[in-house]
């Protein structure tokens, strides 16, 4: 039934039968009549202290749901604040709607007061992106940004909206169907590729599995279980793929690439037969792209067809939702089964012993000294704490390959990093969009003393809101990662990447009200921990740890992923 | 090298942007790019001539694909197809040369459509190298300024149209379209 009503009152409307809980957002000149019709609190707003934030947050709130992710912005400065945050949805293929306003249709195009090309700046940012400038088009506009945000290959969506059409009136009727002719989606993933995949399986010598995002997006953790189990074949999981595989499960390597494990890194380099479900061959996995995998026959699952042959030419593409495809690989793998044995059952065995072998030879090994806290011995303990079970959010650098390395995950959508665009600042903005989807998680931030710093507003956010997100600074005194770039390649001429005047995390969260606490005895870590960990509230730990200590292992950029660097080099011996 | 891409798409705001915007991001040079209704007025075809390396050509129209606007591209660099210019040239006449300007335009296929004492502007419309051929012939006879339409295709080959159906909207509040 058809019922006169305001934009704003639409868009609430068409929120609530999205089924958005919660919007992170920023309210300003032309959204007033937007927060107006937010007043009865049907949905929950939640104030950030800057809109980049607040797409960090809605970002936080989609990977450890799944659920669409919700930014609201002004126009101008509003929507221009949100552009980081949804450049990192779309390099991670992560589902939020963003909405902003802008000003009067009448007066676009005027310069107006905080007018800005919304629009046009957010073109390459997002998924697709409207621009609502009648009213009648925006009930439609809405489901369909929701739609493509969550479906498919997911990603961010926005939705500009004049302030004329938030103000006019209009009649309301729900929308039955939306329109998207040119929106085609391919999910079954073709009978035929699926049998041959099988088939290549059987028949491989040495099987290498190579999972990422796509297998969390697609919520098919468990048909990836399944697959790796029918096969017997070892996996590593790419950055965004961590907790698609339990870290526990005997056949999980670990992440590969840059700083991935030597096993991860010459299984992949050995393989002779390399199964990619639902991953982009990044450069930060491959390496140099020529002697990527140089042996391997590659079979590439993903839902977006111009992922396939973007990187790495597939022999065997299968265009598909992940789901469903591996479902359908392991039935036809199990159908087999009983009359077919690996064709190949002692390379099979040669091929894990080769795999145990790698391990053993150079596992991940985390370095403690009794003086001071290592990097690597703050991760342990974390994990240690958090038992595979917590939900932990990464920012950018050094912490964030060690927190890779050395915490493990044991589900899907408990890991949060931003890891395509890598972009600073996303850690705790993050952890508060995944304690805000989950209030009696414990939410941990695992960030960087130069990361946690573009983010410090939040701060706020998360004590004025109560959330008792866990933040654990790590603190080398350093912009960690590029000083460790400098080191290696420039000849340890640091150039801007020492941090002075970080502030006294002790009296910075007592002005918010909150707990905090300086640790840098590695006897105290545990405990210090512990004891934030327990804490109802919200709790800053500044985790002095040693300032010189590299990644490793480490891929140079440009060499190949078996050309890895182990360990520090020796120092070099003087004379006497 | 020169790809010729087809694309059809629909008739929105923006639309033009995303595909432009598609190939100034990969830092590509379009050559030419030509677009207008089609018989569904919802609806735009287009024509881009961009210069791009041919082992990446399969993926530039995957990605063209994949926008939400474009209903179906295609790559017509070396399939079956007709493709077309249209020129327009005004060239500078003296006396001497009218007669020669005419017969030359004549061979071409060049239309007269405009004729002072000054000079001719001829259309002629072609294959894209006959037509640089005229171009070129033209010069011989002094300083001229030449428009060209860009290229419009038309495929040869059958190809059926796919449209994603309409998408019916969920109507249980409890249970949005989108979780999985
Ligand atoms: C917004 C942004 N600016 C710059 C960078 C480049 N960058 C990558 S890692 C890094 C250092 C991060 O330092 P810190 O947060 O202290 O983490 P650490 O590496 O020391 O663990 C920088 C500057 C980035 N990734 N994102
Ligand atoms: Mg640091």
């Amino acid at each position: 039934m058809a019922q006169t009503m305001s934009g704003a009152r639409i868009l609430m409307e068409c929120l609530q039968r999205e089924g958005v809980e919660v919007i992170f957002g920023y309210p300003g000149g032309v959204t007033l009549p937007l927060y107006d019709a937010m007043y009865e609190g049907e949905i929950r707003h939640i104030l950030v202290r800057h809109e980049e934030n607040a797409c960090f947050m809605a970002s936080g709130y989609a990977r450890a749901t799944g659920k669409v992710g919700v930014a609201c912005a002004t126009s101008g400065p509003g929507a221009t604040n949100l552009t980081t945050g949804l450049v990192d949805c779309m390099m991670d293929s992560i589902p939020v709607v963003a909405l902003t306003g802008q000003v009067s249709s009448k007066l676009i195009g005027s310069d107006a007061f905080q007018e800005a090309d919304t629009f046009g700046i957010t073109r390459s940012a997002t998924k697709h992106n409207y621009l609502v400038k009648d009213i009648r088009d925006l009930a439609a506009v809405i489901h369909e940004a929701f739609y493509i945000a969550s479906s498919g290959r997911p990603g961010p969506v926005l939705v500009d909206i004049t302030k004329d059409v938030l103000q006019g009136q209009a009649h309301y009727a729900p929308v039955h169907a939306i329109h998207l002719p040119g929106y085609k989606l391919v999910t079954e993933g073709h009978a035929g590729q699926i049998r041959r995949a099988a088939q290549m399986m059987w028949e491989a010598s040495r099987p290498f599995v190579y999972a990422g995002g796509g297998i969390i997006a697609s919520g098919a953790h468990e048909e990836l279980r399944e697959l790796v189990e029918t096969l017997d074949a070892p996996a590593v999981l790419t950055l965004m793929g961590l907790g698609a595989l339990p870290a526990e499960h005997p056949n999980f390597i670990s992440m590969p690439g840059m700083h991935g494990s030597y096993a991860a890194n010459m299984g992949m380099y050995e393989c002779d037969l390399l199964i990619a479900l639902g991953v982009r061959f990044d450069d930060r996995v491959t390496g140099r792209l020529a002697s990527f995998a140089p042996h391997a026959k590659v079979i590439h699952v993903d839902i977006d067809p111009a992922e396939i042959g973007k990187n790495r030419a597939a022999d065997l593409p299968i265009v598909g939702d992940a789901k469903k495809v591996l479902s359908r690989i392991v039935k036809s793998l199990k159908e087999a089964a009983p009359q077919m044995r690996p064709l190949r059952e002692q390379d099979r065995r040669e091929w894990w012993q080769q795999i145990r072998a790698w391990k053993e030879e150079h596992p991940l090994k985390p370095v403690f000294s009794a003086d001071e806290i290592k990097p690597q011995h703050l991760m342990v303990e974390i994990d240690r704490l958090c038992g595979g079970d917590a939900i932990v959010s990464v920012d950018v650098g050094q912490h964030q390959m060690w927190a890779a390395q050395f915490i493990r995950f044991n589900r899907p959508r408990t890991w949060l990093s931003s890891s395509g665009l890598g972009s600073m600042g996303f850690g705790l903005p993050a952890a508060i969009g995944a304690q805000v989807a989950h209030p009696d998680a414990l939410v941990v931030a695992v960030v960087g003393d130069g990361g946690f710093q573009m983010a410090m507003p939040e701060i706020s956010t998360m004590a004025n809101q109560g959330l008792p997100v866990k933040v654990v600074i790590m603190n080398n005194g350093y912009l960690g990662m590029v000083r460790q770039w400098q080191d290696l390649f420039y000849q340890n001429r640091l150039s801007a990447v020492q941090i002075e005047a970080f502030p006294n995390i002790e009296k910075l969260a007592d002005a918010y009200g909150i707990k905090g606490r300086i640790v840098d005895k590695p006897a105290e870590l545990r405990s210090a921990l512990e004891d934030a960990f327990r804490h109802p509230g919200p709790v800053l730990l500044d985790v002095r740890v040693s300032p010189f200590e590299n990644v490793y292992p480490m891929v140079p950029a440009g060499a190949a992923i078996n050309e890895m660097v182990l360990a520090p080099p020796k120092p070099v011996e003087v004379p006497a | 090298m020169l790809m010729t891409i087809s694309l059809l798409m629909e008739n929105k705001p923006g639309a033009l942007m995303r595909v432009t915007g598609l190939l100034s991001q990969r830092g590509y040079n379009i050559e030419s790019l030509t677009v207008s209704r089609t018989l569904d007025p919802t609806l735009s075809r287009m024509t881009i001539c961009v210069d791009v390396e041919p082992r990446l050509r399969p993926l530039l129209i995957k990605q063209m694909n994949r926008l939400v606007n474009v209903l179906q591209a295609h790559d017509l660099t070396e399939a079956p197809a007709v493709i077309r210019e249209m020129v327009l040239v005004h060239v500078r006449v003296s006396q001497e040369n009218r007669t020669a300007i005419l017969k030359e335009a004549e061979i071409f296929g060049a239309r007269v459509v405009d004729s002072s004492v000054g000079g001719f502007a001829l259309e002629a419309s072609g294959d894209p190298e006959k037509l640089e051929e005229f171009i070129a012939v033209m010069q011989t006879y002094g300083e001229i300024e030449v428009t060209r339409s860009g290229l419009v295709a038309v495929s040869l080959e059958p190809r059926k149209l796919k449209l994603a159906p309409p998408i019916p909207k969920a109507h249980s509040e409890s249970e949005p379209a989108h979780t999985r």
